[in-house]
């Protein structure tokens, strides 16, 4: 299972990639791997205000659905509308075509790096 | 518990869940194409976690027409039936497809996760009669090849006459040097065949099956693609659309029950009394990609009417489908309803049942 040293991450199964104050936000491949094969996101609109730990959108498999978690807080500046078009995306490639939503941010809040989401996982 | 080919789906790098105390492949690799290769192709599905109970004796026959709902005594040697077991109160204990092997011998085939009852209540009901109730579960694995490919599939590695074997027939046959119960059935919605073969061979049978399937882009598929395929052919699961509360005609499977056969059957006194659910299954079809779910509330206006029983984005139709209860002055298709999906209520149609039908 891939994870990229360079990114951050969250219990939730977000990786975070911070740069010049502004968080690029998706889901980790453990997290579409446990989903199946996605087939539906929902992402917050540019202009919204997104909140650290809060629920922000869905992301949606044939089999389930899961909250997707805003790991920052700020207000969003980007969104994937080409993950949004084809969530299969979200499979293939989740840390590079399939990232989510992109967040202007003061604070930078606390994120695990890639050894400890390894182990976290390693637990589930 | 494990299935005989367990190890086989490992090596397969299958990703497994719990299914009524089971260990099963949930997916191999991406439930979407393996849900096409079945509507496409063909899938290979390890079904050996469902539960086969043998009936044989001189009122076998009788004893399965008191025990469950359908008239067995009618079914001709060499097909088979699908039908319920009802308790006495009318409710499903579970739905079952029988085949009659012979005269005086039938095969019972039932849910995974309710096979323990079943064979329970099978024996209690049979007591009476010149019959013998025996599980052959912890001894039978079952593999089914199911999709437009499934034909010539099975006809290259199984010694059969498959031009004579009909929908809802079994035959013995012989596959790798093995005697099995090669029959044409299926939970997919596309031709199919489902293959009965003793424990120890079921990896070698998976193996020539594989082989035989591998030009015509066979996949070996999950129970995620199972319960999607199912759900457009519009065919009910145990636990969703059925229950020990709800009856055959709230299901809109009244047909299975035969009150013409002669003598008493468990559940008929009550099941007479059944036949106009207050709320009946219907289909519902949705706009957009959000798909309604299990347990999810059915509106007209803001007012509940029903509950989605199962439902997801179809992948064959590209649109949400749902299978739903709901009052049954608003089961008739083309009436507009909401489904309720996470606070969200999003607008569905009924429409009629299945969602998908192969052309043939």
């Amino acid at each position: 299972m891939s994870i990229p040293e360079h990114l951050s991450y969250t219990k939730e199964h977000e990786w975070v990639s911070l740069a010049d104050g502004v968080a690029t936000v998706g889901i980790t491949a453990f997290a579409a791997e446990s989903l199946g094969d996605v087939v539906f996101v929902q992402l917050p609109a540019v202009g919204d205000t997104v909140t650290a730990g809060e629920t922000c959108g869905e992301v949606e498999s044939t089999k389930s659905v899961s909250e997707l978690y805003s790991p920052v807080t700020g207000e969003v500046t980007e969104v994937n509308e080409s993950a949004v078009d084809n969530p299969e995306k979200l499979n293939s490639d989740p840390y590079d075509t399939g990232w989510l939503f992109r967040v202007r941010t003061d604070a930078v809040p606390e994120l695990l790096d890639a050894t400890a989401y390894a182990a976290l996982i390693q637990e589930d | 518990m494990k299935t005989p080919l367990h190890e086989v789906h490992e090596g397969l790098g299958a990703s497994f869940t719990d299914f009524a105390g089971w260990t099963m492949p949930v997916r191999y690799s991406s439930e979407l194409a393996e849900h096409r290769a079945v509507r496409e192709a063909a899938g290979l599905f390890d079904l050996s976690h469902m539960g086969e109970i043998e009936v044989t004796g001189p009122q076998a026959a009788d004893a399965l027409d008191y025990a469950l709902v359908g008239k067995l005594s009618a079914v001709t040697p060499g097909r088979a039936r699908y039908t319920m077991m009802c308790n006495p109160e009318g409710g499903v204990v579970d739905d079952l497809v029988v085949y009659r092997l012979a005269d005086e011998r039938y095969l019972v085939v039932a849910n995974a996760g309710n096979a323990p009852a079943v064979l329970a209540e099978l024996t209690e009901r049979a007591a009476s009669f010149d019959a013998q109730v025996a599980d052959r579960s912890p001894d039978t694995a079952l593999i089914a090849v199911q999709g437009p490919a499934s034909a010539e599939i099975v006809g290259a590695v199984a010694e059969a006459d498959l031009a004579a074997l009909k929908y809802y027939a079994g035959t013995p046959a012989t596959v790798g040097g093995q005697e099995i119960l090669l029959a044409r059935t299926g939970y997919t919605g596309e031709d199919g065949f489902e293959l009965y073969v003793p424990a120890e061979r079921a990896p070698e049978v998976w193996r020539l099956l594989t082989e035989a399937g591998r030009p015509h882009g066979l996949l070996p598929a999950g129970l995620a693609c199972r319960d999607t395929l199912r759900l457009e052919a519009g065919m009910p699961l145990y636990g969703n659309e059925l229950s020990a509360e709800l009856s055959p005609f709230a299901a809109n499977l009244g047909r299975v029950v035969k009150f013409d056969k002669p003598g008493d059957f468990v559940g008929r006194a009550a099941l007479d009394k059944r036949r106009d659910p207050e709320r009946v299954l219907v289909g519902l079809r949705g706009a957009g990609r959000r798909a309604a779910r299990h347990g999810y509330a059915v509106l007209r206006g803001d007012q509940p009417v029903g509950e989605v029983t199962s439902g997801a984005l179809s992948p064959t139709l590209g649109y949400p489908i749902a299978m739903a209860y709901v009052a049954r002055d608003l089961a008739e298709p083309g009436t507009e309803l909401a489904a309720d999906i996470r606070g969200r209520h999003e607008p569905v149609e009924v429409v009629a049942l299945p969602f998908y039908q192969r052309r043939s």
